[in-house]
């Protein structure tokens, strides 16, 4: 029960990150050129999304667990290292403050004439590109810990919750404190990361699964001093360090 | 002609930020722990404290190189 748990909070955290970046950018395109180009696009978007994921699937399923434990699990570790750093230096410099959009995801505006293939395509290219890096978490972590359903249950749920979140409070969206959601599961993905391509390469943690918490602790730790760290250099208090 | 190529450089693309990201260093140290952890675990030595070991000492080392651009 606890495993499924885990599980389910880890990819839906996980899943909500990249939600927020694509819904980010599909709101502010839409708010910005019009709402009916940008929407195509997203809905293509999800319809060439549907199609991989599917393919992926299959062709995952047919991959002996041992190596798959060892790509996907060096895979998330050092993806979940950029997140886990990114978190720290953020987290240390703007606290839980949010972040917006970033300015080149700022189209110039649009005169109205004809369809507005610009918003089409960053619509397109937001929902494929976040799209897959949700279906990437749902897949690994569902195939590894053998809770597939629960995997996509957490991914699907985070998609549609801010996407809901996204329509009712367009204005606020970009300012959620992705700071510190982005340290957090940073740390997850480096914790499942580590365990897993470990695992992948035979290798028996002491206490077998109770070794997750063990790494979790140690990871929590290490951003705890690296953010302090951050924060006195940033202060002056110990320069070089 | 520029069109064929789109596609494969946004693929290379993606993965490359997937997993390079902005510090190769960090991604080819965790490779390197991985090999050197297959190596150890084959000559029958304990080595799972070396991937979290590398981890925690690359995180520190990327982020001081971050401080100081």
């Amino acid at each position: 029960m606890t495993g499924v748990l885990f599980v389910l909070i880890t990819t839906f955290l996980a899943s909500a990150v990249e939600a927020i970046e694509m819904v980010t950018i599909v709101l502010g395109v839409g708010a910005t050129r019009g709402w009916r180009a940008t929407l195509v696009g997203a809905v293509a978007g999800f319809a060439v999304l549907a199609v991989v994921v599917v393919v992926a699937g299959i062709a995952l399923s047919q991959v002996p667990i041992g190596p798959l434990r060892l790509i996907v699990g060096a895979l998330l570790l050092v993806f979940g290292l950029q997140w886990f750093r990114k978190g720290v230096m953020r987290v240390a410099a703007r606290g839980l403050a949010g972040i917006g959009m970033h300015p080149e995801d700022e189209p110039p505006e649009w005169d109205g004439v004809g369809f507005d293939w610009t918003a089409f395509v960053l619509a397109f290219k937001a929902v494929v590109l976040e799209g897959l890096e949700v279906a990437f978490i749902v897949v690994s972590f569902g195939a590894n810990a053998g809770q597939m359903g629960v995997a996509v249950v957490g991914g699907v749920s985070a998609v549609v919750i801010i996407g809901g979140i996204g329509v009712v409070l367009q204005r606020l969206v970009t300012r959620i404190p992705r700071s510190l959601l982005q340290l957090v599961v940073g740390i997850l993905l480096t914790t499942f990361g580590t365990f897993w391509s470990l695992e992948g390469l035979g290798i028996e943690w002491p206490g077998g699964d109770a070794s997750i918490l063990g790494l979790l602790v140690l990871y929590v730790a290490t951003a705890g001093t690296y953010i302090t760290i951050e924060r006195r250099r940033a202060l002056g208090f110990s320069p070089g360090v | 002609m520029e069109r064929i190529w789109t596609w494969p450089i946004a693929f290379f693309r993606f993965w490359y930020h997937f997993i390079i990201g902005d510090d190769w260093t960090v991604a080819a140290a965790v490779a390197v722990g991985l090999i050197l952890t297959a190596l150890l675990n084959g000559a029958h030595v304990t080595a799972w404290w070396l991937v979290p070991l590398i981890v925690i000492f690359m995180l520190g080392l990327s982020l001081r190189r971050a401080g100081k651009v």
